[in-house]
């Protein structure tokens, strides 16, 4: 990495940093209770909309975790999630009714609220059908797992996207509010998944799972991209660049080893693939908010209209994090 | 006669306080050394909280910094504190705020009193030790270190490497041998008196004041100008990972801890309650006197420790990417190619099925679909038959296919029509059995009904692949268990080829084989080359099939041609 592209990305750093500033004038603070946060406290950070039924399960889930407080972004919904999100007292609640693409879907109001507030905390980046999985997780509250990094230091945890579906059709099982989704979406892909590296940024950029199997098989290289780095010990000056895909400055995406060994990471479960799916489909495509001019979504709808079932012989039920390590989906690196 | 304990306190007031108690409600005395970065009021809150104790006494306040001189003077100046107001103590045990008694302290004296005279310390030389961090061992003792490890880490190592390009090097003090060991450890009074008590302990302090890291090396070395009684072990439970951080221990890992029969445990995470609620409040029933067995331990540790460093063979994932030539395997099972095996015989992957109980594929990277056996869409891991996904990440595909399906062997064939980016991963990878008749591509064309002009284009073509891919197997850095026969070899004596393949894939059975896969038939594939040469190609990897005569394998003898017994 020469002192050039080295300046490069610094330069790269500062522009989404000064658009996340301006951006900040996008938001309209609802329910500003960052005042609770005392230091020390691990954050969430989502943007969402209309994701109402999702959110008692979304909250409750990282409660238990630990997480101290939330603090959310509302795009225009228009189904309560902004009404249901005010009652809570650990959320914090900002609207935005502009564009989520020019808002690098979301990512530059997100910038901005983490360079307001999670300067020096541990901070999760997820959105509200993410869930966090991480060694010891059934034990061990997520507390365990920032104290142990810091210990270590270690400044970003590396995890897995892994897209998890019913067995049967996706619209059979109807979701309930409150319930755990992976009650009905409890199946996922053990070993097909295909990683590269990016050069320029340092991160791996991996792709496959049901996605790439069951919509892309033609056009393998636009399926969605599945590393995440959605746990950092935020400092301001530190910026996503893409989605929670990477981070500049750069040595915050090395969550990998590259001598042999295993790092400890995690896993994202990925409950989109929900009965409430087909519609979300329906919507992204007519706002065209979505990434790429929405080609994913546009990928989806072609199959959806088929009603598909994304269950194989070969898919995984999932029991718990120990079989996700086993699999090699994610590690504990050297934490015991 | 009892024990006393001191404590070297810098974080988690809370469970110091938990700990203090514990130990001064059982009669132990204890001193208390409080890191002075440790803010004012928080130190007075702890203070007063553990004031209801007469047997609990408070140091004097250093300022404590990892890998400094500090953490020793600390350590002396409540250990001096100690000896002078406690009369009774025979043993002083050095432990640390996140230290966790797991036995009664009933069995510490109990196990204490039967070797009264014995100081258990961890005392190796700087030869013997392997676990030392960052390369410094024996120089530890012979450089200085004016600064900060965490705080100014490039000055640090920047001075390092200075003072041993100009060969600088400090006097080690007659007499001392170095040696290091754990930091904690329990020592009788009489040795700690001599050490305190001699008359050059001022110049020994004036040397291990810049020694790096003496809280490993003080004690460590002078016990042992000064007592021949050392148990060279702690009696602390402390495991450390490979950058030299005490592991720390969880609400999970009760039961271990238990089983351990160690008497005290460092490093406990100040949340992980249900610890210190068991280990706290547990009391002793009978005593006993096993002695300490951190066997389990030790492995759980040396795994995670393993985990971090070679990590599992053949496994790609988010945070396990080893560059080139770092795989530590570059695949996590053995596997073999067959080339060539399916053109010349008619039923061979039935045969290989048979012969071997492995799984095997047919051309898994085909340009049309991926052949999995039997003919499946989807195999192990969920991969699918799709040629594109397979092509767009052929060598994911690939180890992917290995990792799904550890346990059990997989054989497939390969070719000059398939994909050829894999080529050069199996020939350098040690798993691989690769197996080639070169030439047997030319089969199918012989058999095909399509125009020769075209069979010639293809010829050559598929010629040229071969040749490449060969000479990748030959180059001198393959590493896989290669073997090429050409086709007019392999034809002439097939059985023994077969044998040998068989025997090194070794699932089943040993015996010799009975039947061999049934030949194709062969007759005028001789001419077949021939007319290729008229048309100006020249098919080389074949080797020589002599034009016009029935080859070999078209005896009559239909049945069992090849049995050998």
């Amino acid at each position: 990495m020469g002192a050039i592209s080295s300046y490069r990305l610094r330069l790269q750093r500062k522009r989404w940093r000064i658009r996340a500033f301006r951006k900040r004038r996008e938001l309209t603070a609802v329910n500003n209770r960052t005042d609770r946060i005392a230091p020390g406290d691990i954050l969430v950070f989502s943007t969402l909309r209309n994701e109402r039924v999702r959110l008692p399960y979304f909250l409750r889930y990282y409660r238990n975790m630990g997480v101290n407080h939330f603090l959310i972004v509302d795009n225009g919904s228009d189904d309560g999630s902004a009404e249901y999100l005010q009652e809570q007292k650990d959320v914090s609640l900002w609207t935005t009714t502009h564009s989520y693409k020019r808002a690098r879907f979301g990512v530059d109001w997100l910038n901005w609220l983490q360079r307001r507030y999670a300067h020096g905390h541990w901070c999760l980046v997820v959105d509200p059908d993410e869930f966090l999985v991480y060694p010891f997780c059934d034990t061990r509250p997520l507390r365990a797992l920032t104290d142990w990094l810091d210990a270590s230091s270690i400044r970003s945890f590396g995890t897995m996207l892994l897209d998890m579906y019913p067995k049967g059709p996706l619209g059979a099982q109807p979701y309930r509010e409150g319930q755990d989704p992976f009650e009905i979406a409890g199946w996922f892909d053990s070993g097909n998944y295909m990683i590269r590296k990016n050069g320029k940024f340092g991160n791996l950029w991996i792709q496959g799972g049901p996605r790439t199997r069951a919509f892309f098989s033609d056009n393998p290289e636009r399926s969605p991209a599945l590393n995440k780095i959605p746990l950092v010990r935020w400092d301001r000056r530190y910026t996503y660049v893409s989605s929670t895909h990477m981070l500049l400055p750069r040595g915050l995406n090395l969550v990998y080893d590259e001598w042999g060994g295993e790092k400890a990471s995690g896993c994202l479960l990925h409950a989109k693939f929900l009965d409430t799916f087909a519609a979300k489909a329906e919507e992204e495509l007519t706002r065209r908010q979505h990434y790429a001019n929405s080609h994913e979504y546009r990928a989806y709808e072609a199959r959806l209209r088929e009603n598909p079932d994304l269950w194989c012989r070969w898919s995984e039920k999932y029991i718990n994090w120990r079989q996700l390590e086993i699999l090699g989906l994610m590690s504990k690196g050297n934490w015991a | 006669m009892s024990v006393g304990f001191v404590m070297l306190v810098h974080e988690a007031l809370n469970r110091a306080e938990q700990v203090a108690r514990h130990w001064a409600g059982k009669g132990c005395p204890v001193v208390i050394h409080v890191d002075r970065r440790v803010p004012r009021a928080e130190y007075d809150a702890f203070a007063r909280s553990l004031s209801d104790f007469d047997n609990i006494l408070f140091s004097t306040r250093h300022r404590c910094e990892w890998g400094t001189w500090s953490l020793v003077e600390a350590t002396i100046t409540a250990t001096r504190l100690m000896l002078r107001r406690f009369a009774e103590v025979r043993h002083v045990y050095l432990a640390s705020g996140s230290c966790l008694p797991l036995r009664p302290v009933e069995e510490l004296i109990a196990y204490l009193e039967e070797r009264p005279l014995t100081n258990f310390i961890e005392s190796v030389t700087t030869e013997d030790v392997p676990w030392t961090v960052g390369g410094l061992d024996s120089e530890r003792f012979t450089l200085r270190f004016p600064f900060s490890w965490k705080r100014h880490r490039r000055l640090f190592d920047g001075y390092v490497k200075l003072q041993r390009k100009i060969g600088f090097r400090r006097r080690i003090p007659l007499g001392l041998v170095p040696h290091m060991g754990s930091q904690w450890w329990c020592l009788t009074r009489q040795t700690l008196t001599t050490i305190f008590d001699d008359p050059d302990y001022e110049e020994y302090v004036r040397y291990f004041r810049k020694v790096w890291i003496p809280d490993e090396s003080y004690f460590q070395t002078m016990v042992r100008l000064y007592s021949a009684n050392i148990e060279s072990r702690s009696l602390t439970l402390s495991k450390f990972d490979f950058q030299g951080k005490p592991h720390i221990f969880y609400d999970d890992h009760l039961q271990l801890l238990r089983r351990s029969d160690c008497f005290v445990a460092r490093k406990i995470w100040p949340h992980a309650d249900r610890l210190y609620q068991s280990f706290l409040s547990e009391s002793a029933g009978t005593v006993t006197r096993a002695e300490p067995n951190p066997g389990k331990i030790d492995r759980l540790f040396s795994k995670a420790v393993e985990r971090r460093t070679r990590g599992r063979p053949g496994l790609y994932m988010q945070s396990r990417f080893p560059n080139q030539g770092w795989e530590n395997g570059k695949t996590s099972a053995q596997y073999s190619v067959f080339q060539g095996f399916a053109e010349l015989f008619e039923d061979f992957e039935a045969w290989l099925g048979r012969v071997v109980g492995a799984r095997v594929h047919g051309h898994l990277f085909a340009p049309e679909r991926v052949e999995f056996a039997a003919g499946a869409e989807v195999f192990a891991g969920a991969l699918t038959d799709s040629a594109a996904i397979r092509d767009y990440n052929p060598r994911a595909f690939f180890t992917n296919l290995i990792w799904n399906t550890r346990g059990e062997r997989q054989c497939f064939q390969y070719g000059p029509r398939d994909n050829q980016e894999v080529g050069w991963f199996m020939a350098t990878d040690p798993n691989a059995q690769i197996s080639v008749i070169s030439g047997a591509w030319a089969v199918p064309l012989f058999h095909s009904n399509r125009d020769f002009s075209e069979i010639r284009k293809e010829a050559a073509r598929l010629q040229k692949i071969e040749s490449e891919f060969l000479d990748t197997l030959r180059s001198p850095w393959a590493k896989a268990r290669v073997r090429i026969w050409t086709m007019a070899d392999f034809v002439e004596a097939p059985m023994e080829p077969l044998q040998t393949i068989i025997d090194e894939i070794g699932t089943r059975s040993a015996h010799r084989l009975t039947a061999a896969p049934r030949m194709v038939s062969l007759d005028g594939f001789g001419q077949f080359l021939q007319n290729l040469k008229n048309q100006g190609m020249h098919p080389h990897l074949m080797g020589d099939f002599p034009t016009g005569i029935a080859t070999v394998q078209n005896r009559p003898s239909a049945g069992k041609p090849y049995l050998v017994k």
